[in-house]
């Protein structure tokens, strides 16, 4: 039985559809991303989970237990917003002992509590500030001890790193993950930014206007994108206009591709064939290699650890291919603008999907 | 894709059900306080003097009586050329505050906000001292004083701190990268005025010519002094209730003044909701920097306005201390010994004083805890949408016609409230309701100014909302339920308007009272009361000051970074 179960959820404003059917199991111990674009529904998902903003239809079980209609109070959870949300005019202690004082703890036992959560967090002596006196990253980190400090079994993140700078984000990336491994707590993480999901993320689910596009592993979400929203959302990725001409064959202006065997897609169809830029193959081609092409080089962007090259296919001047290049193959071959190569697309690294 | 199963009805938690309670209390409460008297009043109107329904009979009767009809022309004609002066000069005012640098800024600011804390009367007084039969400069003005002339200045002192505090705010959000461009444009200054100061204060102009036009065809005291034989709207519903018991006919005259004021007011709403997000977060605000030739124009510019408001209140305060005008000009305190001129003596000052403290109590508490309410409950739109309309209503309806509502809801015999009537209790209810929709706005501003989300994290770690509430936003939110509170108090203690149908001989207000004593042509002595007014309330208002920058910094030690 997993830990989280989503049914059939549905969420309408008026007549704009926020989520449509999205059903979803997550596992005790698991720490879920939901990726996608603003207003895809990641965070209206989330607020739902949480009873905040309640689904119109469907049912969502936690622990084997129905919550479906159960205001937030009657849930298990904690959770950390995008803007913090700490009192303001309570010290840290105060915020992060907020939902024991109710439990009626006594106070030693409060005050033991709050200091193991700020040193769990990494703040040990920041109990008697006000929240105004702490950084971003701070704050965020004491928001994430008021939440734990009730021991939920299930922490539910919404944004919590888009308001800090790339530096702290970083840092808290690894901090919160390390955290949760510890603690084993059920989390489920809202974020715009895959990157953030791919470190974080046991599983990703990635969302689009209202619906889920695909759930899997990280690396599954990156070499094996279900669909063209996917493969596009996450990471960057050549789009080749085809043609499915064989199963595992693709026409793109002329040129055949060989490919893994297609077999949801009927002969004839356009597709589209994708390849990472990084999966673009230059040195060590046999004369054999499949989907060898010939390309001249047309741009040549500098990216700091690599090079972001503009490739022209030569019998077809209107299909370009972006791949990325090492310094030190740049190098090696003396790629500059004007430059003819020979590039292989690897079969395997290829994704064909229906346009 | 499967159907969508049925739809879900959320469960509510004991908060969310105590919360709803709340909210429809808090409709029920201001349906007595406010819409229930207001429905009286428009049903009077259709009944003849014995309660028999008679249609629009009365407002037959009242557009074919020429001597009430050229009333409205009178009260319409004052507030045009009252709003057609005030707004320009309130326009200068303000923006010599907020785009020049003064010398002396902040007394230039305070002097302005002097007539805030008059009762309306006193303008009248003091213009009685000037030009009056007996006045300093009788004659001067070609012609008596009482009538148009007389309400018009009189009108001018009191409306304009109302429109020059509008105009500083529309002023003082400005972009300075606005102007840096156009500077770099080319533009000429007149061009820059035209194109970037005037559009971006274009709402701020038209909530002020609103404000001041409602003010002057509302009130009522000015008019009461110093109108003489000039009859308006204001004053005809005080004759027709008062002078001839003919309610329905007031009822009528009550409507008539309800309707350009309701105008007004979905005018401004209209404007005030398209003013949005005029400033970004990013603008850069702008500082004036010192120009000769322009500071020196608007510095003497505010010193004669700001000579006229004093002249004005000196003039109050000069008349309350003198013997016997004009043959004894010496001093004496003679006149604030109140008992020789009204039964009360300085009862209605302390009277005044207990239904400030209680409007402002009890006006606070039920603004703030409502807009809470209002802003936070979850679910239940439909009743949070009444109580957001009953909330608005007031602004949109004169003291007097409030007051009036009052008379016939609380006074109908078969209203078990009507114990309330003539009572000290009814006189708060109504001084909380009259003024209801300012603090209701700015309680509401400074919720939405808080994290939205304290509520959710509460619900989360199981704690109530009740608990939240006192711990948190409450506290957050203490600068604006403390200038709620001084708001109702000032108000309370200068309000004539709608207070003047309600009080008991027991209950006098010092308004009231002065109104009473000037009637019975204590002018000096009606100045005395006019005068221990205004100093109440801007002592209190300078005790908020002071506390505000010393006494509440210290309690809010939090806001430190």
């Amino acid at each position: 039985m997993s830990y989280l179960e989503v049914r059939n959820l549905h969420k309408r404003f008026g007549d704009f559809v926020a989520l449509g059917d999205i059903s979803l199991d997550i596992a005790e111990g698991e720490f879920v991303c939901f990726l996608g674009p603003s207003g895809c529904g990641k965070t209206t998902l989330l607020r739902a989970i949480a009873g905040l903003d309640p689904q119109t239809a469907g049912t969502i079980r936690q622990k084997g237990r129905d919550v479906s209609v159960l205001p937030p109070a009657g849930r298990d959870f904690g959770i950390v917003f995008q803007s913090y949300a700490l009192f303001p005019n309570l010290s840290v202690a105060d915020n992060v002992g907020y939902g024991l004082v109710s439990r009626r703890f006594k106070r030693p036992e409060i005050a033991n509590r709050v200091d193991e959560l700020l040193r769990l967090v990494g703040l040990p002596d920041a109990g008697t500030k006000y929240p105004a006196q702490l950084s971003g990253g701070q704050q965020q980190r004491v928001a994430l001890a008021r939440a734990l400090a009730t021991s939920p079994s299930l922490l539910l993140l919404d944004e919590p790193l888009s308001a800090l700078d790339a530096r702290v984000r970083l840092r808290l990336r690894h901090e919160i993950k390390a955290l949760q491994r510890r603690l084993g707590v059920t989390t489920i993480m809202v974020t715009h930014d895959q990157e953030e999901a791919l470190t974080m993320a046991d599983r990703i689910v990635v969302m689009n206007a209202g619906t889920i596009e695909q759930v899997g592993t990280p690396q599954e979400i990156y070499r094996q994108p279900a669909t063209a929203f996917v493969a596009d959302f996450v990471g960057s990725m050549n789009f080749l206009p085809g043609t499915l001409v064989a199963p595992d064959r693709v026409k793109v202006a002329g040129l055949a591709f060989a490919c893994a065997p297609q077999d949801g897609l009927a002969l004839g169809n356009k597709v589209q064939l994708c390849i990472r830029p990084e999966d673009v193959r230059v040195r060590d081609l046999s004369s054999d290699v499949a989907n060898r092409v010939s390309v001249e080089v047309a741009e040549l962007d500098f990216a700091g650890a690599f090079c972001r090259a503009t490739l022209r296919v030569r019998t077809a001047n209107e299909v370009t291919v972006n791949a990325d290049f090492s310094s030190n193959l740049i190098r090696d071959l003396g790629v500059e603008p004007g430059r003819q190569l020979d590039i292989a697309l690897p079969p395997d690294r290829l994704r064909v999907f229906a346009t | 894709m499967s159907l969508a199963a049925p739809a879900l009805r959320a469960g509510l938690s004991r908060d969310d059900l105590l919360m709803r309670a709340g909210v429809a209390v808090l409709a029920v409460a201001l349906l007595v306080m406010v819409g229930l008297p207001l429905w009286s009043l428009l049903a009077k109107g259709f009944e003849d003097r014995d309660g028999h329904f008679v249609g629009l009979a009365n407002y037959f009767a009242y557009f074919s009586t020429p001597a009430l009809f050229d009333s409205a022309l009178n009260s319409f004609h004052v507030a045009a050329a009252c709003t057609v002066v005030v707004v320009p000069l309130a326009f200068l005012y303000a923006y010599a505050l907020t785009r020049a640098v003064l010398p002396v800024r902040w007394l230039f600011q305070g002097i302005s906000l002097v007539p805030i804390f008059a009762p309306s009367l006193l303008p009248g007084l003091a213009l009685i001292y000037f030009f009056g039969n007996q006045g300093f400069f009788k004659g001067l003005l070609g012609g008596p004083i009482y009538g148009f002339d007389g309400i018009l200045i009189a009108q001018i002192f009191y409306c304009f701190p109302h429109a020059t505090l509008i105009l500083v705010t529309a002023l003082s959000v400005a972009d300075a990268r606005l102007y840096e461009a156009a500077d770099a444009l080319g533009a000429s200054k007149l061009r820059v005025f035209f194109t970037v100061t005037l559009p971006a204060a274009k709402y701020g102009l038209i909530s002020a010519t609103m404000i001041v036009f409602t003010l002057v065809i509302t009130d009522f005291g000015i008019a009461k002094v110093i109108g003489g034989n000039f009859n308006v709207l204001a004053t005809d519903v005080y004759k027709q209730v008062i002078g001839q018991q003919n309610f329905s006919m007031g009822a009528v005259v009550g409507m008539v003044l309800l309707a350009p004021a309701a105008l007004a007011f979905v005018i401004d709403r209209l404007v005030q909701r398209k003013q949005v997000a005029l400033l970004t977060a990013r603008a850069v605000p702008l500082i004036p920097r010192p120009k000769l030739g322009r500071d020196l124009f608007l510095t003497v510019f505010c010193t004669i306005v700001a000579i006229g408001l004093l002249a004005i209140l000196g003039m109050a305060v000069w008349g309350s201390l003198i013997k016997y005008w004009p043959y004894n000009l010496s001093l004496t305190l003679d006149n604030y010994d109140f008992a020789t001129v009204d039964a009360n003596g300085w009862g209605s000052y302390f009277n005044s004083i207990r239904m400030a403290v209680g409007a402002a109590i009890f006006g606070t508490a039920m603004m703030f805890v409502g807009a809470w309410l209002n802003e936070k409950t979850r679910g239940f739109a439909a009743m949070r949408g009444i109580v957001q309309l009953l909330a608005f209503l007031p602004m949109a309806v004169p003291g007097l016609v409030l007051g009036l509502g009052y008379i016939f809801f609380f006074n109908a015999p078969g209203n078990p409230l009507n114990v309330l009537y003539a009572t000290m209790a009814i006189l708060v209810i109504n001084t909380a309701a009259h003024f209801y929709t300012v603090g209701h706005l700015t309680a509401t501003t400074a919720l939405k100014q808080i994290d939205p989300e304290f509520e959710s994290v509460s619900a989360s770690l199981k704690v109530s909302v009740w608990r939240t509430f006192v711990r948190v936003s409450a506290p957050i939110c203490l600068p604006a339920i403390v200038d709620i509170a001084i708001y109702l108090f000032v108000n309370a203690m200068t309000t004539v308007s709608s207070v003047i149908f309600l009080y008991s001989p027991d209950t006098k207000l010092a308004s009231v009272a002065a109104l009473n004593i000037e009637e019975a042509g204590q002018t000096a002595a009606a100045a005395a009361l006019c005068v221990v007014i205004v100093m109440t309330s801007a002592a209190v208002k300078a005790l908020h000051v002071v506390t505000d920058r010393f006494l509440l910094g210290r309690l809010q030690a939090w806001r430190q970074r």
